[in-house]
């Protein structure tokens, strides 16, 4: 589907009411047709931004598909909500086999697809930030490097979250987690460690990489469905916060997914083959105190003597971040 | 078709001949041969309707296998060794899924010590995964195996491994029947899955289960392999009727029906062990023995039934369970309730120690007069095994004793 530009005067926001969408532009979840591919019931703690992801992930691939999906499902906290027997929130065909094999069980499906003639059937793999960028990274790369017809999705709340939010190399610096403490002399988790596991797919030369966030539910759904044009390998890669891995409240799930795009942490973008096609700019740029105070993990930054050291070189992350992915609308800023 | 060929070569043929839709695998040896062969017929478009896949690790290959066969296509994959270990997780997955996939281990050694060479220890790592797991004798039964093993995992859906002795048998060459499309087409129809990833009827699988059903799941296995026990003689004995040869079933006997004296091993050994025999017969030996066709599910009562009435049981392995001795004989212990028989673990062959006729003969004629150990390490060398105590002895930084042993052997010991 392509995209085009529209200019909304009359809001004074950048939010867009569906009914002012041609009806084929409108959001997937605002038909009444959705499939709600994850429906509700499921086990989820409140605010989740992984079940929010999902639903709208999935339902959008499912559109584009004609509901032609197979999800293959990494272990973790998707994995777990969503299917407590004999109650499924899964509508769809749907398998877990292991926490690290995700990638490899869907190369296996969509081989058998292939055989059997169904090349209608597209097929998902999805995980964790801990089953892809951590134990799941073999069979990951491995699907890239055949550039096998599958997309898979992470859905990253930057941290364990099932066994008790202990760090994963997508745990970014400062952050406190079960396994990075916030003591010593530098609290959480360390600087200079940790993998952007959306440029390693780009470095794989595969079709399609892109990253979302739970903030912008439309810009998602759009990502998805353009993923579901191209054959062959696609990553998609969505910040889904975690209300009781991040200690933040369960309301503050769209806030803090949109701060943190909007501080330049986390940068929205598009690639093909490895080279960046565009990026979403940042509308309303903020620092990054005003994402990381909200949140209990980072509350040793905010002490009696504020960590101003360490907020720095957060700041400087975000920076970086706008400069390289071109997130400030250049006529605006310079 | 008689031909001459390579063991590996006629196991690929007969997946092939078994119309596999698809494929995965990672290289080690000695499987190599096999999937390379496969790979080759894919490639050739001499198989047709099958997707070869390399990927990039044995966990990836079972793991692209569990995912194909859940979405309905007939799976075949390959490994050995550390290869099979490395896919450990997805081994008792597979199983745990009911996935009917087929998979030859080619037998080897598990290190450290790193090693190519034939033994049973990786797949007998295995043997509680939750496969049903047959050991091949000769290259013929191998190749036959796998045809029967595609019917026995479809019908029961439940994954079959089966182990091929590594260079004893995957890369001798010898005179061999490979049968025809018509003969396995009469014998093993299309799969139907049990449970399949179908967007028309879309169901879960791979959901939690707690206490309240886990042990039912898992009893549901093991009445299944139960199940086995009756199917695989008749299997077996379908084999024959439309291949005219015999292959497979529960366990084999030579020379056996009066013999006080039974041996009882698995796989390519077997030849072996029977020249002995034949001699010891010919001596008037009251001696015979038995391969062990399918090691899971065990042939219990069938052994019971053969040893009732024996004195001696001698059991070689290729395998050593560390600490305690033979793991065959230790699943033999359940077979010998109610009989009273001198029992005998030999451990023979580990890393591709050659197992020889002179050998075999000396240990039988020791058991015949019941001179054996209970455990055996047979051929061990002790002497350099002593030597190797005595360093350690003599220093506390005595060094990696793999490096020292070897060393020792070729002369140059410190
Ligand atoms: C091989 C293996 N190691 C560890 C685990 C334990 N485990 C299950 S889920 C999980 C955390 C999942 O984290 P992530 O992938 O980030 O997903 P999240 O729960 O955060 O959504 C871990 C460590 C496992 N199931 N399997
Ligand atoms: S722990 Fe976090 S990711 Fe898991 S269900 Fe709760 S909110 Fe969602
Ligand atoms: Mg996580």
């Amino acid at each position: 589907m392509e995209l085009q530009p529209i200019k909304f005067y009359q809001t004074g926001t950048f939010t867009v009411g569906n009914r002012l969408l041609d009806a084929d532009q409108r959001s997937v979840q605002a038909n009444m047709e959705r499939t709600n591919s994850l429906n509700s019931g499921h086990r989820a703690c409140q605010g989740c931004g992984e079940a929010l992801g999902a639903r709208y992930a999935i339902d959008a691939a499912m559109r584009a598909s004609n509901n032609q999906v197979i999800a293959c499902n990494a272990t973790g906290c998707l994995e777990v909500f969503s299917t407590p027997y004999p109650e499924t929130s899964w509508q769809i065909p749907w398998i877990h086999s292991l926490f690290g094999n995700a990638a490899a069980v869907a190369t296996g499906v969509m081989a058998a697809m292939k055989v059997k003639g169904r090349k209608d059937v597209r097929v998902i793999a999805q995980g964790g930030d801990g089953g892809t960028t951590d134990i799941g990274f073999g069979c990951l790369s491995g699907m890239f490097d055949r550039n096998d017809d599958v997309l898979y999705i992470c859905y990253d709340n930057q941290a364990y979250m099932n066994t008790g939010v202990q760090r994963s190399s997508a745990t970014p610096p400062a952050a406190r987690t079960a396994t990075t403490m916030a003591l010593g002399p530098e609290p959480g988790a360390v600087f200079g460690q940790g993998k952007n596991v959306p440029l390693i797919a780009m470095a794989h030369g595969i079709p399609y990489v892109a990253t979302a966030s739970v903030a912008y539910l439309r810009d998602l759904e759009a990502k998805v469905s353009r993923a579901m044009t191209v054959r062959g390998a696609r990553y998609i890669h969505i910040l889904v916060p975690c209300p009781l891995g991040w200690g933040a409240a369960p309301h503050d799930t769209i806030k803090l997914a949109r701060l943190a795009v909007e501080t330049g942490l986390f940068p929205l973008f598009e690639a093909e083959h490895g080279e960046v096609t565009s990026s979403n700019k940042i509308r309303h740029r903020v620092p990054v105190e005003e994402y990381l105070k909200p949140q209990k993990r980072f509350a040793h930054l905010f002490g009696k003597t504020p960590a101003v050291d360490t907020l720095a070189r957060i700041q400087e992350m975000a920076d970086r971040n706008i400069r390289k992915f071109r997130l400030m609308d250049e006529r605006r800023h310079g | 078709m008689l031909k001459q060929t390579e063991g590996s070569h006629a196991i690929a043929e007969s997946v092939a001949l078994c119309r596999p839709e698809v494929i995965c695998a990672y290289p080690i040896t000695p499987q190599t041969h096999i999937v390379e062969g496969l790979g080759e017929m894919v490639k050739a478009g001499e198989l047709q309707n099958c997707e070869f896949i390399n990927v990039e690790s044995e966990f990836a290959a079972l793991s692209v296998a569990i995912g194909a066969s859940a979405a309905g296509a007939r799976t075949y994959t390959a490994t050995a060794s550390q290869g099979l270990l490395f896919m450990a997780e997805a081994v008792y997955n597979a199983a745990g899924l009911g996935l009917p996939i087929v998979m030859t281990i080619g037998n080897r050694a598990i290190g450290a010590p790193i090693n190519i060479w034939n033994d049973h220890t990786d797949s007998m790592s295995m043997r509680d995964a939750g496969w049903i797991q047959l050991y091949a004798e000769t290259n013929q039964e191998a190749a036959d195996l796998h045809i029967q093993a595609f019917r026995l995992a479809e019908e029961l859906s439940m994954p079959v491994m089966v182990c091929v002795d590594g260079f004893i048998l995957t890369h001798a060459y010898e005179r061999l029947d490979i049968p025809t499309q018509e003969q396995v087409d009469a014998y093993l129809p299309p799969f139907e899955p049990r449970q399949v990833l179908d967007p028309s009827e879309p169901v879960s699988i791979g959901a939690m289960v707690g206490p309240e059903a886990f042990m039912e799941v898992r009893y549901l296995a093991h009445h299944k392999q139960m199940r086995a026990l009756e199917l695989i003689p008749q299997l077996s004995a379908e084999f024959r009727q439309v291949f005219g040869r015999d292959s497979g079933g529960l366990m084999r006997t030579y020379r056996a029906e009066d013999a006080k004296t039974i041996v009882v091993a698995l796989g390519s050994v077997n030849g072996t062990i029977k020249d002995v025999i034949d001699e010891l017969r010919d001596e008037g030996y009251a001696i015979g023995a038995a391969t062990i066709l399918s090691f899971r599910p065990f042939p219990s009562e069938e052994l019971h039934e053969l040893l009732s009435h024996a004195k001696r049981l001698v059991v070689i392995e290729k395998s050593l369970a560390v600490g305690i001795g033979g793991i065959v004989s230790h699943n033999l212990r359940m077979a010998l309730s109610g009989i009273s028989l001198h029992a005998y673990t030999v451990v023979a062959g580990l890393g591709g120690r050659p197992i020889t006729k002179s050998s075999l003969r000396s240990l039988f004629e020791r058991a015949l007069r019941d001179e054996l150990e209970p455990l055996t390490f047979l051929d061990l060398n002790q002497s350099a095994v002593d030597r190797e105590l005595e360093r350690e002895k003599a220093r506390r930084r005595s060094g990696p004793s793999a490096e020292n042993i070897l060393r020792d052997l070729a002369g140059g010991a410190r």
